[in-house]
């Protein structure tokens, strides 16, 4: 009978194993970089001692009950009684643990996502299958990656004019959805500087998989150096291949879908492209940001992440050459 | 009581059974099957209808394993896995889970409360067809490429005609509101069946608990599945006449949608649970060879969770951004619903305690349920803790969790029911020894399948995605999920054959292989058309273990109980009994068998198609089929049928 319980204890180990070995490398919920997620892991360690203790009790009750008549012919008799062992059982330690989960609850939702003063101020609108990003009071626009400086309290707006997504970077905290004609505003704070996988976790259609960002908590300094940067519009490209590459954006479809603050190209469809040479990914973290992925995202981006919304561009190769330029010094 | 205690179970031996026979038996062959009206090959159908969506269903799960076993696989594209993973989310649900335990129900309800027939046998028939024909209307969109891929819950605007253009959606609209009706007809068919025609003597007390969950679940299905109907009713509405009710680009309220799919959504959880849990509670008791523990706590439970069941569908919703302190109750209400599983669990404990029990292949199956649903119910408690719901919800932890549930303690349970039950339906049994090695295959494929996605969500994994990078330390998590995926196929395989082989093969059962209390235990295996010659009188919980010999009834000549005899199964009759103490009361006349049921759901089948197709024409056939089938019903009584 032993054997019954083997493959649970031995994935109980291989629980603490694995979240231990391979929080380095994941978006782990149990290595906080937040004060929610801080907050959430701790309700979550609470609730793993008590489960484990629950599960090896009652798993326990199970198998002896299970072998305890053996060689009998009726069982053996037990002077518990019956109601009296559901009732302490079934009921009263139940009933226990439930009030200390239930005071968890209260305890840790009352602390979470309240108002403070002076936040930093983000929107964010849930596209297929990307992120627009804004910064109402620097007033500047940018695609999935979120800049945030860490200590300071964030708010983040969310919307969609599309479908339902979910906004979900869990080192920093739980979701909160992004709904048609519904504003939902996330608040919570960065404690420790890092590049934070986030991720869409609201089934949104084809893309659903491939529709994530990134959320960068670096510190206040820094964070208000990247601020100034995007508030100031694009200059003139500073190579004769760059200004080559912005004549062809400006005569290619590109600058319908996309802006580029300072030029002409005011196109809202596509991410606003005026920081794309500084950011770490495209298509919404699908690729790495490489001369090569651009190039393969521009002349047919639906081999990358199929049925997004960006048709292929057609360019002769001086000419996308000289767009992979302009896009790269676009910093 | 008029009846008397005389006539024993041998007085069965004097009534012409061949008489009987002619009177009960369906016609053969075509005219037969689409005719008869008998709960047990109705039963029967169900599972076996059931089952087949089951392994089509677990087929593409194992597609879906097979894509996401290593990153950045081509196995599928994410338009083919959108349409898998919706698939198999609805046909699990609705096509296998919520049909099966009807099923079971169908089969056994009767037979345990030692009646000739279900209350409204026509309904009966009519439900199946129904479910039949919602599953190929369903499966049709698959057959033709047009499947829905709106994930099985059809989130709105997803779903709406602006993002899901096509056909697909549709056939999904439209097929929960047409399955729909096969399970609302059915639970006012076992909530009657229950109240009014139990045997003489069975008192509301010494109900089994197989039939209490039953009702429990029929009372959640009455008041649960409008819900959805109208859900998804909504949502066609608004596909296919263009109305704005959960169109928010048009004013409509996207949130709306959402109560609607989970107040009937977690009731539906119990809905398929209870029932399970039902079994269980037979199989442990017969096995362990003594009564359950504590059984009016246990019945008390599974009222009590009918009704908590409709008070915790908002956990479902703790990421939409509603108000803390509204959805704070929700999260109590969660937590509260604990307790009456926590006191079925503490029973089953209880009676295997003090029992001795014998690890029969149903007895494997149910502590395997204990174990499995053990931790799929803490992890249940735990998502009602919202904070920590907002983290894991939508991530592979409620992967895990809500196969833990509905899979293992659903699923499990069934398992064991077939290697229970199945001797009674057929007269053979299933081989033990493949019994136990299906079982292995089972509970370890589960865990390697399942386990691993707990931890998955807490590695960040979001849900419903078709593909996912390597480098974020998911790779082999997911290789050992698929692996065990294939190894719990394995089981389940094992078991079809088995089954396969018993239906011809078998060893021969006789009336009652595992020893048992109830009364399905005391007739025939298989039973008679009639069940029950003569109709047992009880005076126990457990008549088959304190009752020795099984007395029967007899009329009286009054009444009654002019029913209760060889006489009222002569006369295609079964009696009626008093709600609470079953007193004989009359006699209810059966309906013989009729092709009613399978023209009016064809009837509603083809205005489905109507609708489906925006064919007025074919609405409208559909439409008048439905009307005269309904009023030829209305028309015929069961008297004149007699």
């Amino acid at each position: 009978m032993r054997g019954r319980r083997a493959p649970l204890a031995l994935a109980v180990v291989l629980l603490t194993t694995f979240v231990a070995c391979s929080t380095k490398r994941s978006p782990s919920i149990v290595d906080p970089k937040g004060s929610e997620a801080h907050t959430i892991a701790g309700v979550w360690w609470l609730m793993f001692g008590l489960a484990t203790a629950v599960y090896v009790i009652v798993g326990g009750f199970i198998i002896v009950a299970a072998v305890r008549g053996r060689g009998t012919k009726e069982g053996r008799p037990s002077r518990v009684r019956d109601n009296t062992f559901v009732w302490v059982g079934g009921i009263i330690v139940p009933a226990v643990i439930l009030v200390v989960l239930g005071a968890a609850t209260v305890h840790a939702s009352n602390s979470l996502r309240k108002p403070e003063t002076n936040p930093l101020r983000i929107e964010v609108v849930g596209k297929r299958w990307w992120w627009a990003v804004s910064y109402p009071d620097q007033k500047f626009d940018t695609a999935n990656e979120v800049h945030i400086p860490v200590g300071r309290p964030i708010e983040i707006g969310l919307d969609s004019d599309n479908v339902i997504h979910s906004f979900w970077v869990p080192q920093l905290g739980g979701k909160v959805d992004l709904i048609p004609g519904q504003h939902n505003v996330w608040r919570f704070k960065a404690t420790k500087e890092g590049t934070f996988r986030g991720e869409c976790a609201e089934y949104c259609g084809l893309e659903h998989a491939k529709m994530n960002f990134l959320v960068v908590a670096q510190s206040a300094a820094s964070f208000d150096t990247w601020a100034l940067r995007h508030q100031q519009p694009q200059s003139e490209p500073a190579s004769q291949l760059a200004a080559n590459g912005q004549v062809v954006f400006m005569r290619a479809p590109c600058a319908g879908c996309h802006t580029i603050r300072g030029t002409t190209a005011h196109g809202t469809i596509g991410p606003d492209l005026t920081d794309i040479g500084s950011r770490l990914t495209l298509g919404a973290n699908t690729v790495p940001n490489t001369e090569g992925y651009l190039s393969g995202w521009i002349v047919n981006s639906q081999t990358i992440k199929p049925g997004n919304l960006m048709p292929p561009i057609p360019l002769s190769s001086n000419d996308l050459q000289a767009l992979v330029a302009y896009l790269r010094s676009l910093k | 009581m008029a009846v008397t205690d005389v006539p024993s179970q041998e007085t069965h031996g004097e009534v012409d059974a061949e008489e009987l026979e002619e009177i009960w038996a369906d016609a053969p062959g075509v005219p037969g099957f689409f005719s008869t009206i008998d709960h047990k090959r109705i039963g029967m159908r169900y599972i076996y209808t059931a089952f087949f969506f089951f392994f089509v269903s677990g087929l593409m799960a194992l597609v879906m394993r097979s894509q996401l076993a290593a990153p950045n696989n081509h196995v599928v594209g994410p338009e083919t896995y959108n349409q898998l993973m919706t698939i198999h989310g609805t046909t699990m649900i609705f096509l296998f889970n919520t049909p099966v335990l009807a099923g079971f129900g169908n089969y056994i309800l009767p037979l345990q409360l030692g009646t000739r027939d279900m209350a409204f046998p026509r309904l009966n028939a009519f439900s199946y067809w129904i479910f039949v024909l919602s599953g190929i209307f369903f499966f049709a969109s698959f057959l033709i490429g047009k499947a829905p891929d709106g994930g099985w819950f059809g989130y709105v605007p997803l779903t709406d005609k602006a993002f899901s253009p096509g056909i697909n959606l549709d056939f999904w609209g439209l097929a929960i509101v047409f399955v729909g009706i096969s399970t609302t007809v059915g639970a006012v068919n076992f909530i009657v069946t229950t109240f009014k025609m139990r045997a003489p003597g069975m008192t509301i007390n010494r109900v089994p608990i197989f039939v209490w969950s039953i009702l429990s679940m029929a009372f959640m299905v009455l008041f649960a599945v409008p819900a959805v109907t109208l859900a998804a009713g909504l949502l066609e509405l608004d596909r296919l006449f263009g109305t704005a009710f959960v169109n928010p680009h048009l004013g409509g309220s996207v949130l709306l949608y959402q109560h609607l799919f989970w107040f009937w959504g977690h009731p539906e959880v119990y809905i398929l649970f209870v029932p399970a849990t039902g079994m269980i509670s037979m199989i442990i008791p017969v096995m362990a060879r003594r009564p359950l523990a504590a059984y009016l706590w246990v019945a008390t439970a599974l009222i009590a969770v009918a009704f908590i069941s409709f008070g915790v569908w908002v956990h479902h919703m703790f990421a939409t951004g509603m108000p803390v302190q509204a959805m704070s109750f929700f999260s109590a209400v969660s937590l509260i619903i604990v307790l009456p599983s926590g006191v079925q669990f503490f029973a089953w404990i209880a009676t295997m305690w003090k029992g001795r029990v014998r690890f029969t292949t149903p007895m494997l199956f149910g502590i395997g349920f204990l174990l499995i649903f053990l931790l799929g119910g803490i992890t249940g408690a735990m998502l009602a803790v919202m904070p920590f719901d907002w983290q894991v919800t939508d991530s592979y932890f409620v992967v895990a969790h809500f196969h833990y549930v509905l899979n293992g303690a659903v699923v499990f349970p069934i398992f064991g029911a077939i290697y229970f039950w199945y001797p009674k339906m057929s007269g053979r049994r299933l081989s033990e020894r493949w019994g136990h090695i299906s079982f292995w295959l089972m509970f370890v494929g589960f865990n390697l399948a399942f386990f691993g996605m707990h931890i998955l969500g807490f590695l960040g994994m979001p849900r419903r995605i078709a593909t996912y990078p390597s480098g974020l330390g998911w790779d082999d998590l997911n290789m050992i999920s698929t692996i065990g995926g294939f190894i719990f196929a394995v089981g389940t395989g094992v078991t079809l054959i088995n089954w396969f082989h018993a239906r011809w093969w078998g060893k021969p059962a006789g009336n009652d292989p595992w020893d048992g209390d109830s009364l399905e235990w005391s007739t025939t295996s298989p039973p008679p058309e009639y069940n029950f010659a003569s109709i047992p009188v009880v005076a126990s919980r457990h008549p088959l273990w304190d009752q020795r010999p099984l007395p029967t009834a007899s009329s009286t000549g009054d009444e009654a109980t002019k029913s209760l005899g060889p006489e009222g199964a002569e006369h295609h009759e079964t009696p009626e009994t008093t709600g609470l103490d079953a007193r004989p009361q009359g006699t209810l006349d059966l309906p013989h068998p009729t092709y009613l049921p399978f023209l009016l759901a064809c009837g509603i089948a083809v205005f489905f198609v109507g609708l489906l197709i925006k064919a007025i024409l074919v609405g409208v056939i559909g439409a008048a089929a439905l009307v005269i089938a309904l009023t030829w019903w209305a028309w015929r009584t069961e008297v004149d049928l007699a």
